[in-house]
């Protein structure tokens, strides 16, 4: 495969095998890159990237104004909040705006699902999820597959587990077709409530029980749990949730030794996630920051049309 | 001068006629139907040869938007668009900006359609200002020409309201319209609840959320002894709801609209919001039902639910689009390809869906062809292949999902109270 032959990134589903391996290995070139001394190379010169959050979002747009800066593109933020969005300009217009001023990329983050596939229908620049609604966020996905295969080298047999508000995740949408893909047993966990059968449709297991799940499991990603679900009679209390779902130090302790600990972020300290485990050598959730700032650099460089980066000419730069 | 139609195959529904019989028309009424008419020198004739002549469709339930959203569609050129696609009677749903509550609105409508090319029947609220609380005032409305009692596009959620607009309605022997959906089910979705909106992340309309207020209504429509008949059914679980009421011997009928028999939710990925509506795509096995219901019998009317919406409303996030397609231009090709042609109905079985079973629920002297009878013919091309393009939709709003699908069946004439107001190939009148 020479690169990624597509305009847009707009979820895993539409992405190959292929493609998600092309994008970790290209990525494990950018982490290098980016964990040096002088952390810019000239890729992406002469090109600008518009960041365009519908969501507040602090973590993803960073990483992904960092990554284009990294790779020397010019980087836009559009606040959302203090533009002519206020004012009642729809997405299409704002967007066919930054178009007209040459933009070639469009991350977008939006709260409604099919945002950005709207989006890519009606525009020419490039379109980059960074999230959308509780339908997907391939780039979250990506660097937690990256992640994943840094740490075991291949996703093959690897029994993952995610925890949560599956129905309102985007994250757990698109990991669960990533690491499908790449070959892992995925089970699902969390209140029924929060969890519809209709997701068995990707070949998944689904279990309500945490503490039958977590021995089992060779990795285990914790979802953010929003308090604002409780209204809708989701979940009786976020106490009760704690006592069901939280990945508590005891919990930890029944885990396999080496399981590895995942979140998306922003973590609910003492929520879905005690401290003493966010914090223990199991967690790679600081590791995944990182990794994503590689991983989105890694993205931009392929949808620009560059060719698969050897290990040859990583010594070489 | 008399208009006389000839060499055409005449399909009526009401008395089960298929044969190859001639029309003669003068003034506003059918004055013979006889085999081979020889027309006199100045009589106009039109040569139907290859055609179906059918009795003037009737559609049961569209949205012209007027008062309030002229910018969208009108009375008049919603009419205009009816004529072009077959129509020749409408019945308008009172959702519009202010709502039809009143008698003056009422008579509004009535006075702006006499100006346009076919019969426009409006239906008025069930509620004052449509909010679902105080009944309005339908002996007014009805004296002032509404033909039905709708609060289309809300659900008349409290169950006693409902009950008394089914008790008093009776004196006027009106049916009810209802839009049964119960909103807190509903919670919000945009989509059909199932595989594909787990899969797109959109939050989901549960079946239920029909189902459960179809039955709610069946029951009241059964305390009350009312009338009702069930708008836009779409799921299979109703279908089999209302052929249960029906059977227990109350006073239901129902519709559905034309793309609940040709899409399922999937369509939602590729379309987004074009094809986005309440209630919502639904599955292939609701869509079978669906054709099986309209083929029983169970279902009695196909109405198209038209609702024209502004390219910047619909063209927006999934999310903030509002629902509703345009589905007049759309109605007879559809009901020729996807019923005659895909699922073999008869055009008996397919075609009294539009003329004579909603003309018996409105109680109207339309949608039949007798001696004597009011002139509204529809004369249709069904072999004839027609592009859902540009060039097709002449409605001021282009929301639909069948953009650039082929289909068959062109609608060559349309004749209302023996005016012709359509004539494909012509300028609109």
């Amino acid at each position: 495969m020479n690169s990624l032959n597509r305009k847009d990134l707009l979820d895993i589903e539409s992405l190959t095998t292929g493609e998600i391996l092309l994008i970790c290995d290209t990525a494990r070139y950018f982490k290098d890159v980016f964990t040096r001394d002088v952390k810019t190379v000239p890729m992406l010169r002469g090109k600008t990237v518009c960041t365009l959050f519908y969501e507040p979002s602090t973590r993803t747009r960073l990483s992904f104004e960092l990554a284009a800066k990294m790779l020397s593109a010019n980087t836009i933020n559009v606040p959302v909040t203090t533009s002519s969005v206020v004012k009642g300009e729809s997405l299409i217009d704002t967007v066919r705006t930054l178009e007209a001023m040459k933009a070639d990329y469009i991350v977008m983050r939006h709260a409604a699902s099919l945002a950005p596939h709207f989006l890519s229908k009606n525009i020419d620049a490039s379109v980059i999820n960074g999230g959308d609604g509780f339908h997907a966020h391939p780039t979250q996905a990506l660097l937690d597959t990256y992640s994943l295969i840094e740490q075991r080298g291949s996703l093959k047999g690897m029994h993952i587990g995610i925890v949560g508000d599956i129905k309102h995740s985007r994250v757990a949408r698109s990991d669960i077709l990533a690491f499908k893909k790449l070959g892992a047993r995925v089970t699902l966990c969390g209140p029924s409530t929060l969890l519809p059968d209709e997701f068995r449709q990707y070949g998944v297991d689904i279990t309500y029980n945490l503490d039958e799940l977590l021995p089992e499991l060779d990795a285990v990603n914790m979802l953010r749990i929003q308090r604002e679900r409780q209204k809708g009679s989701l979940f009786p209390s976020i106490r009760e949730y704690n006592l069901l779902y939280a990945l508590t130090e005891e919990r930890f302790k029944k885990c396999r030794s080496d399981i590895i600990v995942m979140h998306p972020g922003p973590m609910n300290r003492g929520i879905e996630l005690d401290d003493v485990v966010a914090d223990c050598p199991n967690s790679i959730i600081n590791r995944q920051v990182t990794n994503g700032v590689a991983v989105r650099m890694a993205i931009f460089y392929l949808l620009a049309g560059g060719n698969p980066l050897s290990e040859d000419e990583t010594e070489g730069n | 001068m008399a208009i006389i139609i000839k060499n055409g195959r005449m399909i009526d529904p009401a008395s089960g006629t298929d044969d190859r019989l001639d029309l003669m028309i003068e003034g506003d009424r059918i004055t013979d139907i006889i085999r081979d008419a020889s027309p006199s020198a100045d009589d106009r004739v039109i040569d139907a040869e290859g055609c179906l002549v059918l009795p003037g469709l009737i559609d049961m339930h569209v949205h012209f938007r007027e008062p309030g959203r002229e910018d969208v569609e009108t009375i008049i050129g919603g009419s205009r668009v009816a004529a072009k696609s077959g129509f020749t009677s409408v019945v308008t749903m009172p959702n519009t900006s202010p709502v039809i509550d009143n008698q003056a609105l009422v008579r509004f409508i009535i006075m702006e359609a006499a100006r346009g090319p076919i019969n426009v029947f409006p239906a008025a609220n069930i509620t004052k200002g449509s909010r679902g609380e105080e009944i309005s005032e339908m002996g007014e409305l009805v004296r002032g020409g509404a033909i039905a009692f709708t609060d289309d596009g809300n659900p008349v959620m409290n169950s006693v309201t409902m009950r008394r607009a089914l008790e008093y309605s009776r004196m006027f022997d009106v049916p009810i319209l209802t839009h049964s959906e119960d909103k807190s089910l509903a919670d919000e979705g945009l989509m059909n609840e199932g595989l594909n909106s787990v899969r797109l992340g959109l939050k989901g309309i549960p079946n239920e959320a029909e189902e459960v207020m179809i039955s709610r209504d069946i029951l009241l429509t059964r305390l009350t002894n009312g009338r009702m008949h069930v708008c836009h059914v779409s799921s299979a679980g109703s279908v089999e709801i209302i052929k249960q009421g029906k059977k227990a011997g109350i006073s239901v009928t129902c519709e559905t609209a034309p793309h609940y028999f040709s899409l399922t939710d999937s369509a939602v990925e590729q379309h987004l919001s074009m094809a986005k509506m309440n209630p919502p795509l639904r599955t292939e096995q609701d869509r079978q039902a669906i054709i099986e219901g309209l083929r029983s019998g169970t279902i009695d009317v196909i109405a198209t639910d038209h609702a024209p919406h502004a390219l910047f409303e619909k063209q927006q996030e999934m999310e903030y689009a509002p629902f509703g397609i345009i589905g007049l231009e759309t109605s007879v090709p559809l009901i020729i390809t996807e019923l005659v042609r895909n699922n073999h109905f008869s055009y008996m079985q397919a075609f009294d869906k539009v003329t004579c079973n909603p003309a018996r629920i409105l109680k109207l002297d339309r949608g039949v062809l007798k001696k004597g009878g009011y002139a509204d013919v529809t004369i249709i091309d069904p072999d004839k292949k027609i592009t859902v393009d540009r060039d097709f939709l002449v409605s001021r709003c282009r929301n639909t999902p069948f953009m650039g699908a082929e289909m068959f069946g062109s609608i060559e004439h349309t004749i209302c109270n023996g005016r012709v107001v359509y004539s494909r190939g012509q300028n609109l009148s």
